[in-house]
């Protein structure tokens, strides 16, 4: 099947004195879909947004939006795009409305669209009875929501969401997951970060995974998931539950991997059933209770974590807040 | 034509939402009054000779604030990256922040001019040069903060930079006495800053005299530093941007 792709990637680098924090990308994404780019704080991700969205110049390599190349026409590659940062950096001392107003003046909107467009979105975001409150009075989740509506106001193909979750709360996160679903259905390309390997596995119609500025795999989140299929998951929960558990667990025959998910450990390998007794004997003899064990079939994050060798816990650890972009 | 439309909206924007901020009412108005104030009861007789001058401070002062709040505080908030990537070319960007600073400046530098004609009977030999200059300084001067703020992260350092510029031009510039009456060193940094010739060409079309420089010479400089001024604003914004 012929695909039309809305971004093109090819050898993209960028170093930061001695931290090489993107190398040699490459990889497209197709209209219409919703293309994860899942990886720990640090792996590259906001860099490669960035560098996309026309606020970096990389160092070698080059980057196509639309079919437009975002370093020789960087004004009509912005023009196709709508940039939802990692903070929700509209103004505050501006209005919903006149913020919205303000975003379409910008992207060229034509006058007589611009608050109808505005109070279209307002609506659609659930935001039309605070059109005219500051945006520096509404709470993280309308701050959020009114920065994605800021980002669609001029009819974008593409929409880069950095981190769209990051700070919410249960609520307002599974609500913006919503948001980024009907988006999809209504044609847009979305280009999505994230850190959360659920999201992804969630909304993505394809995943690749960056680590160290370098991406490892890239597929759809069932193909990812096929390609640990051999590996069997077997998930313990000892109390008292001590992450210096995983020291106790090394060396035992046929797992290859552990880790700990929240109060659990998690051990990876093609046999790991074989090994069942010896993990227990190990916490038994330390007078370690199990109050739950289990097989699963594997999941993106197993995926995620067998392939690159990251930690899920450290993945799940939120960034802290940024606090200032240039300067 | 698209271009200067968008940055008519940037300037729009600025204005509407920081007009009111106070250091920009206290920096920009406030001083330059002290001023007016203060020289007039010593010597009410010379508030002629020194209107020119003080009409030149009240642009400075409030270009400089204008610049030094908007785009720092925006650096600060992460909102100045939100018109980096709309699709506005950074030289329509640096623009449109002059556009907002200079308006903001010519309005205060009116406001001053108003005043000193109603208190001190005064009327502008010529009018239109008198406007020319007024736009012309507002502008040069809001490229110095713009400038000046690009450098910096906080607001309040911006503000102290931009003082360390300012309070030195105050004594070099010729707003309280000629530049011509100064030992030759100082002349040489005077001539170097752009309030002299702001001043000098508001004191001809002001008074009709006393001019060390012919007008249009004061303004083919306010000019060319307007545009040099412009460029290194390009450049330096666009170093920062990348780092």
């Amino acid at each position: 099947m012929e695909y039309r792709e809305m971004i093109q990637v090819k050898g993209l680098c960028k170093r930061f004195g001695e931290i090489q924090a993107v190398d040699q990308l490459e990889f497209s994404v197709r209209e219409g879909e919703i293309f994860g780019f899942l990886g720990p704080n640090g792996a590259g991700k906001t860099t490669t947004i960035r560098m996309l969205v026309g606020l970096l110049s990389p160092d070698s390599g080059s980057a196509r939006i639309d079919g437009h190349d975002v370093l020789r026409e960087p004004v009509r590659a912005k023009q196709s795009v709508g940039v939802v940062p990692e903070s929700s950096n509209l103004y505050g001392e501006l209005s919903a409305l006149d913020n919205l107003i303000y975003m379409a003046q910008l992207y060229g909107v034509p006058k007589k669209e611009w608050k109808q467009r505005a109070e279209e979105l307002l609506k659609d975001f659930n935001l039309l009875d605070r059109r005219e409150g500051k945006f520096q009075g509404f709470s993280r989740g309308m701050k959020r929501r009114l920065t994605i509506a800021a980002a669609l106001v001029h009819h974008p193909r593409i929409l880069f969401l950095d981190e769209p979750t990051t700070g919410l709360d249960v609520m307002g996160a599974r609500g913006l997951r919503g948001v980024i679903k009907k988006l999809k259905e209504k044609g847009v390309t979305v280009f999505l970060t994230t850190h959360y390997i659920q999201e992804a596995e969630e909304l993505c119609d394809r995943v690749a995974i960056i680590v160290k500025g370098k991406i490892r795999f890239t597929d759809t989140p069932d193909g990812l998931k096929e390609k640990v299929k051999e590996t069997e998951v077997l998930e313990i929960q000892p109390h008292p539950f001590s992450p210096n558990l995983l020291q106790l667990m090394e060396g035992v025959p046929d797992v290859e991997k552990t880790t700990v998910v929240e109060d659990r450990i998690r051990f990876y390998g093609a046999s790991v059933h074989n090994s069942v007794c010896q993990i227990l004997n190990r916490l038994e003899a330390k007078g370690i209770k199990i109050l739950s064990i289990r097989t699963m079939v594997p999941t993106l994050e197993d995926a995620f974590v067998k392939m690159t060798g990251v930690d899920a816990e450290a993945m799940r650890a939120d960034k802290p807040m940024k606090m200032g972009g240039m300067g | 034509m698209e271009g200067f439309k968008r940055a008519y909206y940037i300037a729009r924007k600025d204005l509407k939402a920081y007009y009111f901020k106070p250091p920009l009412v206290s920096w920009g108005l406030m001083l330059p009054f002290v001023f007016i104030l203060a020289f007039y009861l010593r010597n009410p007789q010379g508030i002629a000779d020194l209107s020119p001058g003080l009409v030149g401070l009240t642009l400075l002062f409030s270009t400089t604030s204008m610049a030094a709040i908007v785009i720092s505080f925006e650096k600060r908030i992460d909102a100045l990256e939100r018109l980096l990537m709309a699709p506005i070319h950074l030289r329509t960007i640096i623009f449109g922040k002059a556009l907002g600073t200079a308006a903001f400046g010519f309005g205060m530098g009116l406001f001053t001019l108003l005043v000193v004609f109603f208190l001190f009977n005064l009327h502008a030999y010529h009018l239109f040069s008198l406007l020319i200059a007024l736009l012309l300084s507002c502008f040069a001067f809001g490229f110095v903060g713009i400038l000046i703020s690009v450098g910096v992260r906080e607001v309040f350092e911006a503000m102290t930079l931009s003082n360390f510029f300012r309070l030195p031009m105050i004594f070099l510039c010729g707003v309280f006495f000629p530049v011509t009456a100064m030992p030759w060193i100082l002349q040489v940094v005077g001539f170097a800053l752009p309030l002299t010739y702001s001043v000098d060409a508001l004191r001809q079309s002001l008074l009709g005299r006393g001019g060390i420089l012919p007008y249009w010479l004061d303004i083919l400089i306010l000019l060319a530093y307007c545009m040099v001024l412009f460029e290194i604003a390009t450049v330096i914004f666009r170093k920062r941007a990348q780092e």
